[in-house]
């Protein structure tokens, strides 16, 4: 493969691991002077990881940097910052107490003779910026009085001003106007023009298309093609992208659904920071139980919001919670868990785990009530459940007591869906079960559920990955800003999926 | 055999590293130990049967008091309020020792004395909720809420007694209230009456903490808040009640003291919320909260009590006390970070060791809640 323009910084088989997961299995990749390398993958294919590790957030399990044609190693972002490495993230890092001009120069404040701030001179620079990304933000506001596009532009603003000389940008049109995404293309055209490299990574496939010089695809942690611009489409990219997947399984059938058992009726949830927006917009979905649907959506679509909302977490602006018929809007969690209905959070770390408890009390946490005899809790009865647990969704672990620290990702996963198990629901909601495990956990923990539908059980789990829709589901719901915008059954293709999301629209 | 040789080699290696794991894990013991030694060399009456009981009846005032500051700490929080509801607690009971007037039937009322410690006990659990309630419904941090408490509360101990020390609160025969100074005078088989209460807080609260629900829930909302929510906790409730039970505990503790000295002061417990996070900590737990237990505590407590004892027999300064104090609670600190290191880690950063060395070693970790001293 021939390419023109030299390599200014080169991945050589980086190696990364989490733990037990193998985020990067031996990529090798390079970035060329004044163009713009685009990596294409599927979440969790290791595209942040990678990028993670070229601009120095992370170091690899192995493997090797070079930068024009030296090895280094940067030993945090400041250090690769200073080499000439910036990255714009994917969640945003500003400080939202702090004004643009602030966050802008976060850390390398331009002082004057006397050591003062010269914040004349900053507000000069982001004037500047903010002229050259055609936005009119004033460099006093404070970033919290901005909106999400607006705080993304002061993010690409704040990695355009320290004049690198490569620029990482994880998904930075996310929450950008046509507009502004036709604006930021205009100087990502300038930049390159004047020598300037550019990583770039977006899930909207199309727009990406528009200024990718050269594609690499991530496949599971692999490159597993990459090409020049002139010769690749849409077609090539999500062929690449989704590949052959690892089987996930299929729909259990040999039965028929029961009753209808979970009815979100026109829910709408308001967004905290924002009351006149909604995440979830009158939203409706039903499920039967023993049926399995799966809600696929990208991150902001509102997945999140919509089962938290459901599981009682937070409160819904509008509309009506059914289980078994009941209205369960008012309920607290507990009383929803008692009467069926569990939740397995995304962040498991986050949301899941108790860090500082031993595996078991982790397993028995949400069903503490069925063990007490008298005022004490049966310790005997507890390490059944546990062992129970265990057994169940085969955790591996050598026993209850054990750190829930000494778990892979996988099998903590296991832990807190073990948990909301140990209630015995009729629904169960999983918000992106397959986040940061690795692929045979997948296969066990869809396997789990698969056989739970079969006994009944009302599954309903996110996913912002395609090749998990087309696993286990009965029917596939995609969902976007809130909406629901298609549903399928479970014989539609990832490419109709995507296109029903607005990814690809594919010919 | 030609292989016995490494394999000891391997071993010998192993056992010195447990050594050290050992000393940092039994951190509070071996204070302790050391404390005790370095006294009883320096004075030969340290370590009679009569000291160590004088002693213990000091330690458990501050015992009792970080017993309750534990249940908050567990839970994430902080009770800065607690010397101060122990010195309003004091002056309840006195005041209620003095007799209550009631004028529209002209006559004073002198409750018994297990009302008296009833109502004083009350006191302090009302105090304790106000804290909660702030803290759970009204979002106000922990310390800001409890920092205010502290004022408001010794405000009114002062407001009730003008700033006066209750006197002479033993009760008199004829009016039936006698058997207060009972609780810090007596002795229950040569035990100090103090000493026998923490024991029985002791033992209470190592029972709710390991053996009922609520015990669990504390660890749980106080390892991640957020989990526990979503596991079905009642992560404001929980909140409430601990507080509730710290107010209590200072409440007791309150009553004892006043009970010993058989007089109730307003400035009684000044600075002492201090000495209880301090046995607290000693003791082992995180402050970051979930990590933690009585029997640390209870250590921790009696390595304080014990030290600052020891400092005032050999003659040592006040000034250079407060010094060994402090060294000793920095110290502590210290210890705890390096024991909890890699422990608490953030989001999505799994543990640094490989997951099938850290299986294998995890029966070596003992268990969060008893992972103490």
């Amino acid at each position: 493969m021939v390419m023109q323009g030299e390599v200014l910084l080169s991945a050589r088989s980086v190696v990364k691991r989490y733990g037990g997961v193998h985020a990067l299995k031996g990529v090798n990749f390079e970035v060329h002077r004044g163009a713009v390398t685009t990596l294409f993958g599927e979440n969790g294919a290791g595209k942040s990881t990678l990028m993670k590790i070229l601009s120095g957030v992370e170091v690899p399990t192995s493997g090797q940097l070079i930068l024009d044609g030296q090895p280094v190693e940067f030993t945090s972002t400041v250090d690769a910052r200073e080499k000439g490495i910036s990255i714009i993230h994917q969640e945003l890092s500003l400080a939202p107490n702090l004004s643009v001009r602030d966050n802008i120069f976060m850390g390398r404040e331009i002082t004057t003779n006397r050591g003062t701030v010269d914040y004349a001179a900053e507000e000069k620079a982001v004037r500047a910026l903010m002229e050259g990304l055609e936005e009119n933000i004033s460099p006093k506001t404070l970033v919290s009085e901005l909106r999400l596009g607006q705080q993304q532009i002061v993010e690409i603003a704040r990695a355009l001003s320290v004049n690198s000389r490569i620029l990482i940008m994880d998904e930075p049109t996310s929450a950008l106007s046509a507009n502004e995404v036709e604006v930021l293309f205009r100087v990502i055209h300038d930049l390159t023009a004047s020598g300037v490299s550019i990583v770039y990574i977006s899930h909207h496939l199309e727009e990406a298309l528009q200024i990718t010089d050269f594609a690499v695809v991530l496949r599971d942690g692999e490159i597993v093609a990459q090409d020049e611009a002139a010769n690749i489409d849409l077609v090539w990219i999500v062929s690449n992208m989704v590949g052959r997947n690892f089987d996930l399984g299929t729909p259990p059938t040999g039965y028929e659904f029961g009753e209808t058992v979970l009815q979100v009726k026109q829910v709408s949830v308001a967004d905290p920071a924002n009351p006149d927006r909604y995440l979830v917009n009158n939203l409706t979905l039903d499920i039967r139980a023993g049926e399995i649907v799966c809600v696929y959506g990208l991150m902001g679509a509102g997945r999140t919001e919509l089962l938290e909302a459901v599981a009682g977490r937070g409160s819904i602006a509008s509309g009506e919670v059914l289980l078994n018929g009941m209205d369960v809007a008012k309920l607290s969690i507990a009383q929803r868990i008692e009467r069926g209905l569990g939740l397995v959070p995304e962040d498991r770390q986050r949301d899941g785990l108790v860090q500082t408890m031993t595996v078991g009390h982790n397993l028995s946490l949400a069903s503490l009530q069925s063990l007490v005899k008298g005022v004490l809790m049966s310790s005997t009865s507890e390490s059944r459940l546990v062992d129970n647990q265990i057994a169940k969704v085969h955790v591996k672990t050598n026993g209850g007591g054990a750190a829930i620290g000494s778990l892979s990702g996988g099998n903590q996963q296991k832990v807190v869906i073990g948990k909301m198990l140990a209630t015995n629901p009729t629904v169960i909601l999983l918000d992106e079960p397959s986040r940061g495990i690795d692929v045979g956990a997948k296969a066990e923990v869809f396997g789990l559920l698969s056989s739970l539908a079969s006994q009944g059980v009302a599954v309903l789990y996110s996913t912002s990955e395609v090749g998990e829709c087309l696993s286990i589901a009965h029917r596939i719901v995609v969902m976007n800003k809130g909406r629901i915008l298609a549903s399928f059954g479970p014989n539609v293709t990832k490419e109709q999926i995507m296109s029903a999301s607005g990814e690809a629209v594919l010919a | 055999m030609s292989t016995s040789k490494p394999t000891r080699l391997v071993s010998l290696f192993n056992d010195g590293f447990d050594i050290r794991a050992t000393l940092l894990r039994g951190r509070a013991w071996f204070a302790l130990i050391i404390i005790i030694i370095v006294f009883s060399v320096l004075s030969p009456n340290y370590l009679s049967l009569n000291n160590i009981l004088q002693m213990s009846a000091h330690v458990a005032v501050f015992a009792i008091l970080s017993m309750g500051m534990l249940m908050v700490i567990l839970n994430g929080g902080i009770d800065l309020s607690v010397g101060s509801t122990l010195g309003f607690a004091g002056i309840i009971a006195g005041s209620l020792m003095q007799g209550v007037d009631i004028p529209a039937l002209g006559i004073k009322l002198f409750p018994a004395v297990w009302v008296v410690v009833l109502i004083a006990v009350a006191c302090g659990a009302g105090i304790g909720f106000i804290n909660g309630v702030l803290i759970s419904r009204f979002r106000v941090a922990p310390f800001v809420a409890t920092l205010g408490m502290l004022y408001v509360v010794r405000g009114a101990a002062l407001l009730i007694t003008g700033g006066l020390t209750f006197p002479k609160l033993q009760g008199s025969a004829d009016l039936g209230n006698t058997g207060f100074n009972w609780l810090g005078f007596n002795r229950v088989f040569g035990v100090p009456v103090g000493v026998v209460i923490m024991l029985v807080i002791a033992i209470l609260l190592s029972v709710l903490l390991n053996r009922t629900v609520f015990g669990r829930w504390i660890y749980a909302s106080g390892g991640n808040n957020r989990a526990a929510e979503l596991s079905g906790i009642p992560v404001k409730k929980v909140q409430i009640r601990v507080y509730v039970i710290s107010g209590m505990c200072a409440a007791i503790a309150g009553v004892i003291i006043a009970s010993e000295l058989t007089s109730a002061s307003p400035v009684a417990g000044e600075t002492f919320e201090l000495t209880a996070i301090a046995a607290v900590v000693i003791g082992g737990a995180s402050l970051a909260g979930g990590i933690g237990a009585i029997r640390g505590t209870l250590l921790g407590a009696f390595v304080i009590g014990f030290l600052s004892d020891g400092l005032v027999i050999i003659g040592v300064s006040e000034y250079w006390q407060m010094i060994f104090k402090g060294g000793v609670i920095v110290l502590a600190v210290m210890l705890n970070a390096i024991h909890y290191r890699g422990r608490k880690r953030g989001p999505d950063s799994p543990p640094p060791t490989a997951s099938f060395a850290a299986v294998s070693s995890a029966p070596a970790e003992p268990r969060a809640e008893k992972n103490v001293a």
